[in-house]
């Protein structure tokens, strides 16, 4: 399987992520998985209710907690296009 | 005859009805109601618990977002280690808690604000503590925004435990499938 896009929102604060990444998912073919990085803790619940108010078009295929280079805790979604 | 009839819908028909019936139950709100609460006065916090506190009674799903000067309600701590001169000013001179929130109007210092807390005791109304707890209970679910915790210097570990944190989306994921959403 491909690596998917990656949109990188390390230290953006909302909502510009979630604009980010909507920009960035439509401009992906239906289908596509892109993974968003983000340092916001409010991101967690923040893509989940974006999935929710589109549940036609996107679906959250994953979540997870990492930690980049400067060791800031890093919070991954995985959204898939999905019309 | 209805039975015989119902056997013979074409697929290609039935396919078409279950699609338009699945988006439009994505449209139709749940049994829910959502609040932001920006202020940080004490009367306007009375005005959301109550709404909070009886629309969980009525047995609706119930989400407080709470932003800028609304956070001062969710503080168990104010806590000055780490912060630069500018948040630690903000800590200050924001209340760090929900008894120490003034009045919008007459506050006069406290005074006013001890004032209507005994006339709400004299009428038997429950106090902003007694109705946030009870809204803790019923299961009311607070967010706070992270944006505004990090403009203003608030940190997790002054908040409340089981406050969760969000930003607009997370409001939106539920005012947008709410019967009532308010800005208080």
């Amino acid at each position: 399987m491909p690596e998917p896009r990656t949109l990188d929102a390390s230290g953006l604060k909302c909502p510009v992520p979630i604009v980010r990444a909507k920009k960035e998912i439509d401009s992906l073919p239906v289908g596509e998985v892109l993974r968003v990085i983000a340092t916001d803790p409010g991101s967690v619940l923040d893509f989940q209710g974006w999935v929710k108010t589109n549940p036609s078009k996107y679906e959250l295929v994953g979540q997870e907690q990492g930690r980049d280079a400067q060791a800031r805790t890093t919070y991954i979604h995985l959204v898939r296009r999905k019309a | 005859m209805s039975l015989a009839v119902a056997t013979e819908i074409d697929p290609a028909v039935r396919a078409y009805v279950d699609e338009q019936l699945a988006a439009l139950r994505d449209r139709v709100p749940d049994n829910r109601v959502t609040l932001v609460v920006f202020s940080g006065d004490l009367d306007r916090h009375l005005a959301s618990l109550v709404i909070a506190t009886g629309a969980a009674a009525m047995g609706l799903e119930v989400s407080i977002f709470y932003t800028f000067w609304g956070l001062s309600a969710l503080k168990k701590a104010s806590h000055l280690d780490g912060k630069s001169a500018k948040e630690k000013m903000f800590t200050l001179m924001t209340p760090g808690g929900l008894s120490t929130l003034p009045l919008s109007r007459l506050n006069f210092g406290g005074m006013g604000r001890a004032m209507l807390r005994s006339m709400m005791k004299e009428q038997e109304v429950a106090s902003v503590e007694e109705l946030f707890a009870t809204a803790r209970e019923l299961g009311v679910k607070m967010i706070a925004c992270t944006m505004s915790m990090d403009v203003m210097g608030i940190t997790r570990e002054e908040l409340l435990d089981g406050v969760e944190v969000g930003g607009v989306a997370t409001f939106l994921g539920d005012a947008a499938r709410s019967r009532a959403a308010f800005f208080i």
